[in-house]
């Protein structure tokens, strides 16, 4: 089974994100750069399933030579191959799905997983753009059926349950009020949540290795996409902070100040 | 003015998901408000949204029973031409997410996700777990967005709509089946429509007892953190955060929680903020109106009693 995935690079998800002065961008000094979580996600998940069906686990990812570090972060994690979509500059969701589908276009995989949304830009489209664009079926948002406390997570179990003769595959899905099953029959389009897996960490042999592993070039002009953005950010600003509040010293004042201050009780 | 469509959702017992009302509020700002109801039998739905909107286009359709993305969006699609809409959107549900970007991608439209304001043609959306606000535009001839519900009040009643009944084509060849739906039943009010709301994280160790009495005492719905669902303490559907519920109550009630931006992405909004946390470090205290350094499972059920002495 072939598996193409995504590792776009975000922010840490730990790093204090503050706007520049001109309202423009943020401020980039003293960020650290990571693997989108929810794309590391979508790595190890094709990491567990590639175990079970052998194949090759490609990972793509779009921008600056920068991102050679979230490919060979892929790579060490175990993906065999990673394709770079050399773009600097501005890309809304509709270029990154176009350009996507390209690469899906040439690899053919069996399935395309990809986090359910980066954790800059918070937009949680791209999955379904491309599978609509493919005429592919899409699950987005999957999880599994156990926690990341149970024996299966322990042991490495797919959260996606593969069907008989490979042609099918069953996604469990949060949804609002439960979970969801859908079986998409493949090739298929998966968006990762949060609880599909925890992802390994990259082993020191697994980090010597991916240095040796292939790294193809592609352009969006080479794929002959025209990436210009539709979308226009024309401003940033910082959300308002809330007013500081106050540390009560027990319950009952806590009580007090909810019924005659807040008057919410 | 531009033509709006809203895609309706109904909640798994077929009734309106009030979620699809705050989406026609910021639908209102943007032109003629027209919605889209898809069901196997959509008329009782079509019947309860017309004094909402102008105009309800009601698909009724054997392959519409469950919704699938790959069935609706071409109903939704479909609509949206016939009536030259200039926006389509919808609440940013589970549904509503996994639902408009393939609508867009149908259009060739650009989107918008979680909106939170509209300035004429200017949305204004979270990013960074909400750490930034963006304003945006975007420029293609049909555009889409999806509503945070916290965000726009309940549309009112406006008036006498229509319902014009349509037949959404079969599309032929489906990828996806669905299989199931499992729902977790609660008898407590919707997480996102709660007036209070009171959530457990990892301090709680799993027990949400207290969590849970105290809830029941203020007729709350029950929230969690990250930590407490990845555990598998607390089902998914109730995680409070960047990638989870937004909510944004009159009284929210963080219990041994900590307070990740993540997770306050997700109830930031609220009216007034309790913190209880036995770490005086704990970022949540940086957020809430009323921090109590304290153990919760001594200080919950002093509240409970509190509040319940104080009725």
């Amino acid at each position: 089974m072939k598996i193409l995935v995504t590792a776009k690079r975000v922010e840490d998800p730990e790093s204090k994100i503050k706007v520049d002065a001109a309202g423009k961008g943020i401020v980039k000094d003293g960020l650290k750069y990571k693997i989108n979580p929810f794309d590391e996600i979508a790595v190890e998940e094709a990491l567990r399933l590639a175990a079970k069906h052998p194949g090759d686990v490609v990972a793509v990812s779009i921008g600056g030579k920068e991102v050679h570090e979230q490919l060979r972060h892929a790579l060490a994690m175990g993906a065999t191959k990673a394709v770079w979509v050399n773009h600097e500059g501005p890309l809304d969701q509709m270029g990154v799905a176009r350009l996507l589908q390209k690469i899906v276009e040439k690899e053919k995989p069996d399935l395309v997983i990809l986090g359910k949304q980066s954790i800059d830009d918070d937009q949680n489209q791209v999955g379904q753009y491309l599978a609509e664009w493919l005429g592919w079926g899409q699950a987005t948002f999957a999880s599994k059926a156990d926690s990341l406390d149970s024996e299966n997570e322990k042991n490495k179990v797919p959260g996606v349950i593969v069907g008989d003769g490979a042609k099918t595959v069953d996604v469990i899905r949060e949804v609002d009020g439960g979970l969801n099953r859908l079986r998409l029959t493949l090739p298929a389009v998966v968006t990762t949540d949060l609880r599909l897996n925890q992802p390994r960490y990259a082993s020191l042999p697994g980090i010597m290795k991916a240095k040796s592993k292939p790294l193809e070039e592609q352009t969006a002009q080479g794929l002959g996409v025209d990436v210009a953005p539709k979308i226009t950010v024309t401003k940033l600003s910082m959300p308002p902070a809330r007013k500081a509040g106050i540390k009560v010293p027990d319950v009952a004042t806590l009580v007090t100040k909810l019924k005659t201050e807040a008057k919410v009780v | 003015m531009a033509t709006v469509l809203v895609v309706v959702e109904a909640q798994p017992d077929g009734q309106l998901k009030k979620a699809t009302l705050n989406a026609i509020t910021a639908a209102r700002q943007l032109g003629d408000v027209h919605a889209v109801v898809l069901a196997k039998d959509a008329s009782a739905l079509a019947a309860e949204v017309k004094d909402y909107v102008k105009v309800v286009h009601a698909g009724s359709g054997a392959h519409l029973e469950h919704y699938l993305a790959e069935n609706w969006a071409p109903a939704v699609a479909d609509v949206a031409k016939s009536i030259n809409a200039e926006w389509v959107g919808a609440a940013a549900t589970q549904q509503g997410r996994d639902l408009m970007p393939r609508v867009a991608a149908r259009l060739n439209a650009a989107m918008a996700s979680d909106i939170m304001a509209v300035n004429g043609a200017t949305l204004t959306r979270p990013m960074w777990a909400g750490a930034v606000i963006a304003e945006v535009t975007l420029s293609t001839p049909v555009k889409c967005f999806s509503v945070r519900t916290t965000e726009f009040a309940l549309a009112d009643k406006s008036g006498g709509g229509e319902v014009k009944a349509f037949a959404p084509a079969a599309t032929g060849q489906t990828h996806a089946q669905f299989v199931e739906f499992k729902e977790v039943k609660s008898a407590r009010p919707e997480l996102t429509e709660a007036k209070i709301v009171v959530s457990g994280g990892r301090g709680t160790k799993g027990d949400f007892k207290e969590i849970e009495a105290l809830a029941d005492e203020l007729n709350a719905a029950v929230g969690a953190s990250r930590a407490v669902c990845d555990a598998g303490w607390q089902p998914n559907d109730l995680q409070v955060g960047q990638t989870g519920k937004v909510v944004a109550p009159q009284l929210y009630v963080a219990a041994g929680i900590s307070g990740a931006i993540q997770h306050l992405a997700g109830m930031k909004g609220s009216k007034t903020i309790v913190a209880i946390n036995k770490d005086a470090e704990a970022p949540i205290f940086q957020v809430a109106d009323y921090g109590l350094v304290a153990d919760l499972f001594k200080a919950l059920p002093e509240l409970r009693a509190a509040l319940k002495a104080a009725k």
